[in-house]
């Protein structure tokens, strides 16, 4: 029996820049990962979606333009709203210190922004994951 | 747990069916009770195979002809299959994103999946797959393969219909004369047929159709689409129709559906004997001996083959 770890990489609401998105794919893909790629401008409902058919272990979240208070949170509750409970769920992109403690409290478990080493993503995945 | 896992598969729950499809990819002890319960429901949905080489619109294409027969009250599953790294094993599956516009169907289901070691363009779970979509319910089943050369062929195994997707100005008329991927189609499609060159591509299909089909009743099909426009999808859906009426009339679908579980059966055998080789201690040890005489020449691959072989035969 073998498993492979499953991540669904998103872009949720309407920022375009997801050249972040690629690079973590891409990392998480050489580390021996399923990645999910999604594209941009995804709903939480469309995410959400997407991660129940494809049965994902980890989702990751990725966006540039501020709005993670509203849209991380959306797809946090969405996920448990639909029993979606031992996704671990993730975060990225430019968010401010003082946000970080309020989404590890909305269930966003790790959050990383600019300039975090692609193993340190890896080595959380592969910590927290729950198989 | 798995009792009741294939029952919600057969209601057509999406989190029982992905559910198992996840255990039928990691060949999960449960999966095969799950999947003997499943069998008996299935035959139902049209397994459509696409093929094609990368960039050629496959999941376009697929994501247009899906809108089509969602307007015609028909359920569709969609699995979607890009290739695994042989270094990492890790994959990047990438297809979803041209099929955006079905996220919120419910009347739709798309499964990515990584090829994990196959070679012919599939994966070894995609049998399981198509069955457990079709035990769910869904009328149709699109099989889109990894963007493929000239010699992944294992789509015509699991497919009632086979759709080679072709685009302008790839090679010359030899190119269409190959063996593998251009023989297997029942219906060709020039997609992005609003490019320059469709015309010397459609004459060199059309000229290999005249060349292979003289003596059949049954000419295939060449079609043209901008799948991105939706150009050509309806005309493209009437082929894919008529071709499922030609197999029940010709009594060819039954023998068809029959080369697919042979298929589905080798490649289980294939799977457990692999595993049982090269998975359990013992062997391990044994190759590992094998391959130290084989590098000092001690030994040859062939003999080495032959003495693994006896001890599992024994």
């Amino acid at each position: 029996m073998e498993q492979k770890i499953r991540v669904l990489v998103a872009k949720p609401g309407l920022d375009g820049h997801d050249r972040g998105a690629k690079i973590v794919a891409r990392a998480l893909r050489d580390a021996g990962m399923e990645v999910i790629y999604t594209g941009l401008h995804q709903t939480a409902e469309m995410i959400v979606e997407a991660a129940i058919q494809e049965d994902v272990d980890v989702v990751g979240l990725s966006l540039l333009s501020g709005a993670h208070m509203t849209l991380f949170v959306d797809v946090a509750h969405l996920l448990k709203k639909k029993g979606m409970n031992d996704v671990l769920l993730l975060g990225g992109g430019i968010i401010p210190e003082e946000d970080i403690p309020k989404l590890h409290k909305e269930g966003i478990a790790g959050v990383f922004g600019p300039g975090t080493p692609c193993d340190e993503i890896v080595s959380f995945i592969k910590k927290n994951v729950k198989k | 747990m798995s009792e009741l896992l294939h029952k919600k598969v057969l209601q057509g729950d999406p989190r029982s069916i992905a559910r198992l499809i996840t255990l039928t990819e990691n060949n999960h002890p449960d999966a095969a009770s799950a999947m003997k319960q499943i069998h008996p429901h299935t035959g139902n949905a049209h397994v459509i195979g696409i093929t094609g080489v990368m960039g050629s619109g496959k999941s376009t294409l697929i994501c247009e002809l899906t809108a089509a027969f969602r307007k015609q009250g028909k359920t569709v599953g969609i699995i979607a299959i890009d290739p695994t790294s042989p270094f990492s094993g890790g994959a990047l599956l990438g297809d979803r994103v041209r099929m955006m516009q079905l996220a919120m169907d419910e009347g739709v289901f798309i499964r990515s999946m990584g090829t994990r070691g196959m070679l012919g363009g599939l994966t070894s779970a995609v049998y399981d797959v198509v069955e457990i979509l079709d035990a769910a319910g869904k009328d149709i089943v699109f099989v889109e393969t990894v963007g493929v050369g000239q010699a992944e062929v294992d789509v015509i195994k699991i497919a009632d219909t086979t759709l080679v997707i072709i685009v302008p100005g790839l090679g010359d008329s030899i190119q269409t004369l190959k063996a593998g991927v251009m023989e297997i189609a029942d219906i060709y499609v020039v997609n992005k047929a609003d490019r320059t060159g469709v015309e010397q591509t459609m004459a060199e299909v059309e000229s290999l159709v005249d060349i292979t089909c003289s003596e059949k009743d049954r000419k295939t099909p060449i079609l043209q689409t901008v799948a991105k426009q939706g150009t050509g999808t309806e005309e493209l859906i009437q082929e894919i129709l008529d071709h499922k009426q030609y197999l029940k009339k010709t009594q060819t679908l039954e023998s068809q559906r029959r080369l697919r579980y042979e298929a589905e059966l080798v490649e289980i055998i294939r799977k457990k004997l692999m595993n049982f080789i090269f998975d359990e201690q013992t062997f391990k040890d044994t190759i590992e001996t094998l391959l130290d005489q084989i590098s000092k020449k001690e030994l040859d691959p062939h003999s080495a083959a032959e003495k693994i072989l006896k001890r599992i035969i024994k």
